[in-house]
C-alpha cells in the first residue's frame, strides 16, 4: 500500500455506463418519491417509509444489482450502487435498501450454498433484511461480541442483547453476529424465530429512520443457520466496509442537499438591508463546506471503482467514511446556524441533515476511527 | 484529434523516463528554486534557462502545441506523460511559466497569426522570457481598478505608471500588460486594453524586491513615458480585462491549454512521511505520535482528493452538478493545502523547528521551512484564496455580490 502512495500516484476514479445511467435515474426517481413534504410525513409514521416506494425499487431491480444471475440478480460489483444510494441520501430517503443490499452480499460471502439458495433470490427481489451487529460495548470492531450461539439438541440458541438493528420491524431475515465456540460467526435468523416482544424501538437521533433493540435470549434458530464459520472473521470485515461505502454515499447526498437548501436562505433572506448571502462569512463559509463535500464526493466515487480491490479498495472507503462523515457534518451544522432563530425550529430542514450526519458516522465508525485504521494501513 | 495511438504513447512515455532519468541533473551546488517565483539570481536564472531549453529540444515541452510555431503536433496526452515523467523524476523546474501557462494559451487561443509566429517558439526554448504585469501598489485584488496608462500617440502607445509584484520583471523580455486606455470608458472594465509589451527599452525600469524568505523574485515595473509598439495591443481596445480574465482562468487552473512541464515542486505529501520517520518529539519518532499520525493520515486523504478531483472533473456525470466547481475550486484546494502540509512539516520537528537553510540542524535542510514561507506566495500570488472563495462563491453557488 504505501508503495503506491510513495510513488505519488493518484488512485483512481472512474465510472461504468450502468453508473452513469444510474445517476440519472435514480435522481429521477429520488426526487419524484421523496420531496421534503413526504419526509416531513413519514416522520411520524411507524414504518418511516413508504412500502410502495419499497416495492417499485424491487420491480427497478435495484435490490438484484451485486446479486449474482443464477440467484436472479444482475451479478455486479457494490460500487453499482453507490449512486443509488447518494441521491436516497440527497433526499433523506429512509428504506431498508442499505440493510438488505448488506445482508445479502454477507450471505454471498459466508454463506453455505443452501443458505444463498434460499435467501438471495428472495433478497434480490424485495424481501427486506437488517443486520443485527452492535452491542452495548458501543464498540465499532465488530468483532467485539458477546452476544453467544450454541447448539443444543433443539437446534442453534442465542443469547444477549443487540442495538441499532435497522428497520428490523420490516426485515424478514437478520444476520446477527455471534461467538460460537468463543470465536465470531454469523447466524441467518428468519424473523419467525423472534419471540414476541423480542423487539423494541429505540430513541434515535435520526428521526427519519427506524431502529430496534433485539433481545436474543431464547432465541432458537435450525442447526443450520449457521453461515461458514471460517469466512466469520473475513466476512464482518468485509460488512463494515460494505456499509461504511454506502453510509459515504448516503452522507456525500445529504451533504450536497443541505447545502443546496442553505444556499437558498442565503439567497432570499435580507438582513441590513443586503441578501445575507453577500456576507464574506457566510459565502465563504459555505465556499469551505462545498469544497469539502467536493472532496468528499471524489474519494466516494474512488470508493466505489476499487471497491474490490484487495488493500487498495479498504484505503479508499475509509477515507471515503472519514471525508464523508466531516463533509457532511460541516455543512449541516453550518446549515443550522445560518437560518439564525429559525435554523432552531423543528420547521427548519437543517436539523433533519444534522441528525442524520451524526446517525451516519455513529454507525460503522466516525472519521478518526477510520483515520486510525487508515494509520496502520499507510504509514 | 483523432483518437491516440496508444503504441505510440506508451513508447513516448517509456523515452521521456529514460531522458529524465539520464538527464536530470543531480549534483547542483547551489540552491534551486522551488517554484517560477523563486528564480533570484543570475545563476538560478540561467541554469534553468538551458534546462527549460535542453527540455524543449529533446521534445518534452510543448509536444501538443502546434508544430508551425514550434510545439511539437502530438495529442495533449504526449505531454502530460512527459509533465508526469518530469514530476516523478523532481526535475528542476521549467522557467518561463509565465510564457509557457499563461501567455502560451492565451496565444494559441486568440492571438492573430503573426502573434503566434512571432512568440510561441521563444517562450518553448526560453529564448524569450515573459512576465506579468497585472497588480499594481494600490490594484492588486481589484484589478479592473488598474491605473497605467497607455496613450496612443501614431504608430505608439506611450505607457505611464507602476505594476508591482512582477515575477521574473529583471530577467523578462516582454510582459502581458494590462493598461488603461480609456480613462472616460463608462465602466472602470471597459477602459483597459491587454499589451504583449516588450520590457527591454527606454522608460522601463525593474526594481528587484526582497521576498520574506530573503530571496530575490520578483521586481516593481516602472513606465515611465515608455514607447512601444501600437502593434502591440492584442485584440482591440477596451478589450484588456477580457483577455486578463481569460489569462487568470489558464493561471487558475480553470482552463487548459498550457505547454505542460512542472513550474512548481510542490511538497511531495510522500516527503512528509520520511520527515515523520526521522524527526522525533518527546524522544520517539513522530510517526510515533497517536496525534500526528491522524494529522497525517487527514493530510494524505486531502493530498489524494485533489489528485481525484481533477480526474473527477473529466467525467462528465460526475461533475455536472454544479459546473466549473472543480475547475474554478483547485487553485483554492491545492494551494491551502500546502500550505498547512508545510505548516504540520514545521510542527513535528520539535526544537528543530528553529532552524531554516544553511544550517546542519536544520531537518531536510530546512526545505519545509523555506517551502512553508513561499507557499503564501500561491495563496496570494494569482488572486488570493480570500479572492478564490468570493469567485467560488458567486461563479459556482451563485451567492450574490457583496
Ligand atoms: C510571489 C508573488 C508573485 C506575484 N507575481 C505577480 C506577477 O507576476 N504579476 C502580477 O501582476 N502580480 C503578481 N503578484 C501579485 C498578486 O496577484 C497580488 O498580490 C494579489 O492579487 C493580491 O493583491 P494585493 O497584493 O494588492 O493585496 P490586496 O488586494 O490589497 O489584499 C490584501 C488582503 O485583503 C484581502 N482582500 C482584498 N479584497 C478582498 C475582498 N474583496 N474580499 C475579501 N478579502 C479581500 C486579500 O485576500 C488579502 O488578504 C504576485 C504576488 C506574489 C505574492
Amino acid at each position: 500500500m504505501s508503495a503506491l502512495i510513495n510513488a505519488g500516484l493518484t488512485p483512481s476514479i472512474g465510472l461504468s455506463e450502468e453508473q452513469a445511467q444510474l445517476i440519472d435515474i435514480a435522481q429521477n426517481f429520488c426526487r419524484d418519491k421523496s420531496p421534503i413534504d413526504q419526509v416531513r410525513k413519514l416522520l411520524d409514521d411507524d414504518t418511516g417509509f413508504d412500502p410502495a416506494v419499497w416495492r417499485e425499487i424491487a420491480e427497478l431491480g435495484w435490490l438484484g444489482i451485486g446479486v449474482p444471475e443464477e440467484f436472479g440478480g444482475i451479478g455486479l460489483g457494490l460500487g453499482e450502487l453507490v449512486p443509488i444510494v447518494e441521491q436516497m441520501g440527497r433526499h433523506l430517503m429512509a428504506l431498508p435498501f442499505v440493510s438488505t443490499i448488506v445482508a445479502a452480499q454477507a450471505i454471498l460471502h459466508a454463506g453455505t450454498s443452501q443458505q444463498q439458495q434460499k435467501y438471495l433470490p428472495a433478497l434480490a427481489s424485495g424481501t427486506a433484511a437488517s443486520l443485527a451487529l452492535c452491542e452495548e460495548n458501543a464498540d465499532w470492531d465488530l468483532e467485539n461480541i458477546s452476544c453467544t450461539a450454541s447448539q443444543t439438541d433443539q437446534g442453534l440458541v442465542l443469547s444477549g442483547r443487540k442495538f441499532l438493528v435497522t428497520d428490523a420491524h420490516q426485515a424478514e431475515l437478520f444476520i446477527v453476529s455471534v461467538r460460537y465456540d468463543d470465536k465470531p460467526a454469523l447466524v441467518i435468523v428468519p424473523r419467525a424465530a423472534l419471540a414476541e416482544g423480542a423487539m423494541s424501538r429505540e430513541k434515535i437521533i435520526d428521526d427519519t429512520r427506524r431502529s430496534y433493540a433485539l433481545d436474543l435470549n431464547g432465541v432458537c434458530v435450525d442447526a443450520d443457520s449457521l453461515m461458514e464459520q471460517a469466512k466469520a472473521a473475513e466476512t464482518l470485515a468485509y460488512i463494515e466496509l460494505a456499509s461504511s461505502l454506502l453510509l459515504a454515499a448516503e452522507m456525500v447526498g445529504g451533504a450536497y442537499n443541505v447545502i443546496d437548501y442553505t444556499l437558498d436562505y442565503l439567497k432570499t433572506r435580507k438582513q441590513f438591508g443586503k441578501l445575507i448571502g453577500s456576507y464574506q462569512s457566510l459565502k465563504h463559509t459555505m465556499v469551505d463546506a462545498h469544497m469539502g463535500y467536493e472532496r468528499a464526493r471524489s474519494h466516494l466515487y474512488s470508493a466505489a471503482y476499487l471497491f474490490d480491490q484487495q488493500g487498495e479498495g479498504e484505503v479508499a472507503v475509509r477515507m471515503a467514511k472519514a471525508e464523508a462523515n466531516e463533509a457532511f457534518s460541516f455543512a449541516a451544522d453550518r446549515a443550522i446556524q445560518f437560518h439564525g432563530g429559525f435554523g432552531f425550529t423543528y420547521d427548519c430542514d437543517a436539523q433533519l441533515y444534522r441528525r442524520r450526519a451524526i446517525w451516519c458516522s455513529a454507525l460503522h465508525g466516525d472519521a478518526r476511527y477510520h483515520r486510525r485504521k487508515l494509520a496502520d494501513l499507510m504509514l | 484529434m483523432t483518437a491516440v495511438d496508444q503504441k505510440q504513447l506508451q513508447e513516448f512515455k517509456q523515452q521521456a523516463e529514460a531522458w529524465f532519468a539520464e538527464n536530470t541533473p543531480r549534483e547542483v551546488d547551489f540552491m534551486l528554486p522551488l517554484t517560477f517565483m523563486e528564480v533570484g539570481t543570475d545563476q538560478q536564472f540561467e541554469f534553468l534557462r538551458a534546462w527549460q531549453n535542453k527540455v524543449y529540444e529533446a521534445g518534452y515541452l510543448g509536444a501538443h502545441w502546434p508544430k508551425e510555431f514550434g510545439g511539437g503536433g502530438l495529442d495533449r496526452a504526449f505531454q502530460d506523460v512527459a509533465t508526469k515523467a518530469m514530476a516523478a523524476e523532481r526535475t528542476p523546474i521549467m522557467l518561463n511559466a509565465i510564457g509557457l501557462n499563461w501567455t502560451g494559451p492565451l496565444l494559441l487561443d486568440r492571438g492573430s497569426e503573426e502573434e503566434k509566429k512571432k512568440y510561441i517558439k521563444g517562450i518553448l526554448s526560453a529564448e524569450e522570457i515573459w512576465c506579468q504585469g497585472f497588480s499594481e501598489p494600490d490594484h492588486g485584488s481589484d484589478l479592473g481598478n488598474a491605473q497605467t496608462r497607455a496613450v496612443r500617440e501614431g504608430d505608439e502607445y506611450v505607457i505611464n505608471g507602476s505594476k508591482i509584484w512582477t515575477t521574473q520583471g529583471n530577467y523578462a523580455d516582454y510582459m502581458i500588460l494590462l493598461a488603461r486606455t480609456n480613462p472616460q470608458a463608462e465602466s472602470k472594465y471597459k477602459g483597459l486594453s491587454f499589451f504583449l509589451s516588450p520590457m527591454k527599452g527606454q522608460g522601463i525600469e525593474t526594481v528587484p524586491i526582497r521576498k520574506l524568505t530573503g530571496e530575490y523574485g520578483f521586481t516593481q515595473t516602472f513606465f515611465d513615458n515608455a514607447r512601444i509598439p501600437a502593434s502591440c495591443l492584442m485584440g482591440q481596445e477596451g478589450e484588456g480585462w477580457l483577455i486578463a480574465m481569460q489569462t487568470l482562468e489558464y493561471e487558475r487552473g480553470a482552463r487548459s491549454g498550457q505547454a505542460g512541464g512542472h513550474v512548481m515542486m510542490s511538497a511531495d505529501p510522500a516527503d512528509i512521511l520520511e520527515l515523520a520517520r526521522h524527526a522525533q518529539i518527546n524522544g520517539k519518532p513522530a510517526i510515533e505520535d497517536p496525534a500526528i499520525r491522524e494529522e497525517l493520515v487527514a493530510l494524505m486523504t486531502e493530498a489524494r482528493a485533489l489528485g481525484l478531483n481533477s480526474r473527477r472533473d473529466k467525467i462528465q456525470p460526475l461533475a455536472q452538478d454544479r459546473p466549473m466547481s472543480l475547475a474554478l475550486g483547485s487553485k483554492l484546494a491545492s494551494t491551502d493545502f500546502y500550505q498547512r502540509l508545510n505548516a504540520f512539516a514545521i510542527a513535528m520537528q520539535g526544537t528543530r523547528a528553529a532552524y531554516y537553510v544553511g544550517d546542519p540542524q536544520a531537518h531536510d535542510n530546512g526545505v519545509w521551512q523555506r517551502g512553508y514561507l513561499n507557499s503564501f506566495s500561491a495563496t496570494i500570488g494569482g488572486g488570493t484564496s480570500q479572492i478564490q472563495r468570493n469567485i467560488i462563491g458567486e461563479h459556482v453557488l451563485g451567492l450574490p455580490k457583496g
